[in-house]
């Protein structure tokens, strides 16, 4: 009796925790898109193309520097470091980066690449900021899935006489290339959610970008500045529109890679 | 014991973490075109031996080998030894069927592609011959594009065997082939083997003694990293020399 009163409190639990889950995921995506579809319109778009722009190029550049950096950083602490102090010390380094507040991120971003380097307030110089910042995810998370991928498979390649480098490109990355896609999911995630380090190193000035030296603001940075400097008179609408944007932005980007990776199953 | 040696282990020593010695002075000579068990209780060094012979080794941190073990008479651990054309003609099958997550195709087709081989006629030949020495030819001749995981295991066993075929190679080293499989298919890998050692050295580390007796030239029995005893199959289990060879084969321990 006493077991199973134990197990229906268990249970019940259990099931509290995924319908709050549940409820707060819909409950806010619902809240959102009631209050924005409507503001969503032709003229609304064309008013947003820039920051939508911006936002796009800002997470392609960021893309670019970070994942072929952390998919190598990653390779090289699970397949070729040899040293164990030295891979729990970058492993440690990686667990703190990914601890950080974003808006030190941004101040780092501001004192190195916008002023010493001379970047000035510019997509690039975000992206680089945003590249060093989703750096440990990427990093953990394709360290995790090529810890997946059995070691037979690699026994099985180097019985056949197959390089180290041959293995780990045709029988190893391929085996984790669903670990390394969700990475760059989470990745891309993180950058359009990013406001603060965004704010600080590619600016606010609302303009189409004519390349990664130009400054810009992004969908997020227009949200906060709709909302806390209310910047025109139906702001609040138009935040509730441009957060639609997003939502529909991120959804689509995770179809898309996904659509890419069955293509390639 | 006559016919010509294939490979030679001389005064061969193993240790694992700079201490725990896993092989100690192994001197076997092993004939070409037989088939060579190693028999032995867990833990023996018998599949650790095996691994020496294609370097598999390598891959274990802190493993120190001394000794040799002459190979076509080089010795694999001395200098300008090329580690892929070794494996290559030493091939390995391993105790768990690991296909790789491809098609049947391109599991047979990564060895030969891995050494060079681009021609796509060249290639389907390889892939049809090893895959009919191995006899599972006329079982995936219809799914050559599936999926190799979707197979059976006894199956993928034989697909791991044609692997290992199609890159020509001379050896063929088995660790326990059959101890996941079935009993249908362990007879089938059995089969295989037998018909394999005209054209092939085989050495095959067995946990199923009557196995070890069905299939082998030469049986090498060996116990805390020592051979105990190297002889004729069937010397070794009518009538073993050494007492602990006999009180392993008639399984008063192991």
């Amino acid at each position: 009796m006493n077991t199973k009163i134990k197990d229906g409190i268990l249970l019940a639990l259990v099931y509290l925790a995924a319908i709050i889950t549940i409820a707060s995921l819909f409950g806010i995506l619902g809240y959102i898109l009631w209050n924005g579809l409507g503001a969503l319109s032709f003229n609304f778009f064309i008013d947003l193309a820039p920051s939508i722009v911006t936002t796009m190029i800002v997470i392609g550049v960021s893309i670019l520097f970070a994942v072929p950096v952390g998919i190598f950083a990653a390779i090289y602490l699970n397949e070729y470091s040899k040293n164990r102090k030295i891979v729990e010390l970058i492993n440690f380094a990686i667990d703190s980066l990914a601890g950080i507040p974003s808006i030190l991120y941004g101040l780092f971003g501001l004192v190195f690449f916008v002023i010493t380097l001379n970047f000035n307030w510019s997509i690039l110089s975000g992206s680089l900021t945003l590249a060093i910042m989703i750096l440990p995810v990427i990093i953990r998370v394709t360290q995790e899935s090529l810890k997946m991928v059995p070691i037979s498979f690699r026994e099985g390649s180097f019985a056949l006489g197959a390089s180290k480098v041959m293995t780990l490109g045709k029988i190893v990355i391929p085996s984790a290339s669903r670990g390394i896609i969700t990475a760059v999911i989470l990745s891309i995630g993180r950058i359009v959610g990013e406001t603060a380090a965004v704010f600080l190193t590619v600016g606010t000035v609302n303009k189409m970008p004519s390349g990664v030296f130009s400054s810009g603001r992004t969908l997020s940075v227009h949200l906060y500045l709709l909302v806390k400097e209310a910047i025109g008179p139906d702001a609040f609408n138009e935040a509730f529109g441009t957060a639609t944007l997003l939502i529909i932005i991120i959804l689509v980007i995770v179809l898309f890679t996904q659509l890419i990776f069955r293509g390639r199953k | 014991m006559d016919g010509k040696t294939k490979i030679k282990a001389e005064n061969l020593n193993l240790y694992y973490d700079g201490n725990k010695q896993a092989l100690k002075d192994i001197n076997l000579d092993l004939k070409e075109k037989e088939v060579t068990a190693l028999i032995g209780p867990s833990g023996c060094g018998k599949s650790t031996f095996l691994k020496t012979i294609n370097r598999m080794n390598d891959l274990i941190p802190n493993c120190k080998i001394e000794g040799k073990v002459i190979f076509d008479e080089k010795d694999i651990y001395g200098d300008n030894i090329d580690i892929i054309n070794l494996r290559k003609k030493i091939g390995m099958v391993f105790q768990k069927p690991n296909p790789f997550k491809m098609s049947i195709y391109d599991n047979i087709a990564y060895g030969p592609r891995i050494h060079g081989i681009k021609k796509k006629s060249t290639l389907d030949e390889i892939v049809e011959v090893s895959l009919r020495n191995s006899y599972i030819w006329d079982e995936v001749k219809d799914r050559l594009k599936t999926n190799a995981l979707s197979l059976s295991g006894g199956q993928q066993q034989r697909l791991c065997i044609a692997r290992a075929l199609a890159v020509d190679p001379e050896v063929v080293l088995m660790d326990e082939p059959t101890s996941a499989l079935d009993p249908i298919s362990t007879l089938k890998i059995e089969d295989l083997i037998s018909k394999l050692k005209k054209d092939y050295t085989i050495i095959i580390v067995t946990h199923n003694m009557q196995q070890g007796a069905r299939i082998s030239d030469k049986t090498a029995f060996f116990l805390n990293g020592e051979v105990i005893e190297y002889d004729l199959t069937e010397n070794i289990f009518m009538n073993p020399q050494n007492p602990k060879t006999e009180e392993y084969i008639t399984g008063r321990f192991g």
